[in-house]
């Protein structure tokens, strides 16, 4: 077997370690990945270009932009940070793990394109996060407000990631049925389904530890 | 039938009013770099299945060029500042939330009368897309319903549509890139190369460290590809099927399901992930591009522990 092709995937180390443009990265990468593997130029582009439109799915959820930016126009996350301000007892935490909580059980129930970074994160969740920590702690620096938003953003990921699984007809558990299926082994996808629960338990757990942690950790900023 | 085909003609005439109006901005020094980008975005969408092959790959190439050399940028299409924004909030109130929940609640609606009602048996949507046609009506419904009630300019919608894609920039075109690297790497044999490499590091007899091998062998290989669903198979094959399964007699169930979710563990923590990890970082404008990823280690890092001791104990019951 030849070790070649893995230089693909060096490349691509290299390159997002030194923060150079990640379409130049991935383009180079699979090119030199494609060559590696015994394929010819005009493959290599075809193979590329064929997986690209296969994969054009993925652009369908940009079509919300029009909306948000629309409702965006008519203040919707100044009303959003207004909303928070106004309730006595909400901190970036306590919204957050609401937020998760929220996200993996409408995830488990197979709604999982419904909340999403773009449609729910930046327009609602982003904002009501800054405004909790604003009103609590008053005006925040830059790094702070960073990480807020890095925050909001990592509650909507770890709330999608593992409260999907429970939902029985989501592409992963398909995928383990038929990878499982075809070395023999033919499982139930609700009996899968089951076996992803415990992980989505100890998610919300630990994302929540860390966001009070979080809470605590602006109270304690100079 | 509804097909996917009528949604990717709805984006890309998106994307293509998006290419129109970069091109007419004058205010914007790098107009006809944003016009070429979104314009090949929605050849992609409006044509791909069209274009053969190796004009989709010459269709990529033209995007990495754009993007790679900085020749988009950052535009300021017309909105309001944040002062009217403030007085529009007050003037609306939490009546703005309910346009902003039109899209959510129509999906969710409408995927489950169309699974749970006669109305699926109909048949008149492609199977298993209907949460995006109906994504898609509930784009439709929120913006007739904010014409109808604050009656915006015409162009509006498009515009801070634009401000949004701008603001973002190629972080749009990139998961799609990864994706096709992911086959790439695949078509090239980097599974087989990574699946042998781990067996060769496997002690003999040793559950739990096989189960550990297992484990890490799933998060590496997600993080190289950005995405568990490209490292399952090849763990599985290597590992999890002839060893865990078949040598050590564990049960199927939870060595699939908890093996795939170790895999999520490393699709937090990596840049190649990139509509989870470096979108969101984009989409909030975030100063560090790795912002979300650096937000989420500690929280993967521990849940991976756990994933692996619950592989190890309900496995091996």
């Amino acid at each position: 077997m030849s070790y070649w092709p893995l230089l693909g995937i060096l490349l691509v180390v290299l390159g997002f370690a030194l923060r150079m443009n990640p379409m130049l990265v991935v383009t180079g990468s699979a090119i030199v990945t494609g060559l590696l593997g015994g394929m010819d130029f005009v493959k290599v582009i075809s193979t590329f270009g064929k997986a690209f439109n296969d994969n054009r799915i993925i652009a369908i959820v940009w079509i919300v932009l029009p909306v948000i930016g629309l409702l965006e126009r008519y203040g919707l996350q100044q009303q959003a940070a207004a909303v928070i301000r106004r309730m006595k007892n909400a901190t970036t935490g306590r919204l957050l793990i609401l937020y998760l909580l929220y996200r993996q059980a409408t995830a488990a129930i197979g709604l999982q394109s419904t909340a999403g970074q773009a449609q729910t994160v930046r327009p609602l969740v982003a904002p009501m996060a800054l405004a909790a920590a604003e009103k609590e702690h008053g005006e925040l620096d830059e790094a702070t407000s960073e990480r807020v938003k890095a925050m909001s953003a990592a509650t909507d990921n770890v709330g999608l990631f593992f409260g999907e699984d429970i939902f029985i007809a989501i592409g992963s558990i398909v995928l383990i049925q038929q990878i499982l299926a075809t070395h023999g082994y033919s499982l139930e996808p609700l009996h899968l389904a089951l076996w992803a629960i415990p992980s989505a338990i100890c998610a919300f757990f630990i994302h929540s530890a860390r966001l009070l942690w979080f809470d605590r950790k602006l109270r304690r900023r100079p | 039938m509804i097909t996917m085909t009528w949604l990717y003609a709805f984006a890309g005439a998106m994307f293509a009013a998006f290419a129109l109006l970069s091109l007419t901005d004058r205010a914007n020094p790098k107009r006809f770099g944003n016009g070429a980008f979104w314009g090949l975005m929605a050849v992609s969408l409006l044509a791909g299945d069209w274009i053969g092959s190796f004009g989709n790959g010459l269709l990529v190439l033209g995007l990495a060029g754009i993007a790679g050399f900085k020749l988009i940028g950052r535009s300021h299409p017309p909105t309001t500042s944040d002062e009217e924004r403030v007085r529009w909030a007050q003037r609306l109130g939490n009546r703005l939330f309910l346009p902003a929940l039109i899209i959510p609640v129509t999906a969710l609606v409408g995927t489950l009368v169309y699974n749970y009602t006669p109305a699926g048996g109909l048949g008149w949507i492609e199977p298993k897309r209907e949460t995006y046609l109906f994504l898609a009506l509930g784009v439709i419904i929120a913006l007739a319903t904010l014409f109808v009630w604050l009656k915006p300019p015409a162009i509006a919608p498009l515009q801070e549509g634009r401000r949004l894609t701008d603001a973002i920039g190629w972080a749009i075109v990139l998961p799609q890139m990864l994706a096709a690297l992911g086959v790439l790497f695949a078509a090239a044999g980097v599974g087989d190369i990574i699946g042998t490499l781990t067996r060769s590091i496997i002690p003999e007899g040793n559950v739990f460290l096989t189960v550990v091998v297992f484990g890490v062998g799933m998060v590496a290989f997600t993080m190289i590809m950005g995405n568990a669903f490209a490292a399952f198979p090849v763990m599985a094959a290597a590992i999890g099927v002839p060893l865990l399964i078949q040598a050590y007699h564990g049960d199927p169930a939870v060595i699939g399901a908890v093996g795939m979710l170790a895999g999520f563990c490393g699709t937090l923590m990596t840049p190649m992930a990139a509509n989870f990890n470096l979108v969101p970082a984009a989409l909030l404008e975030l100063k560090d591009q790795y912002g979300v990823v650096k937000a989420q280690v500690a929280t993967a890092l521990p849940l991976f522990v756990l994933n692996l001791l619950i592989i190890y104990f309900a496995a091996f019951r």
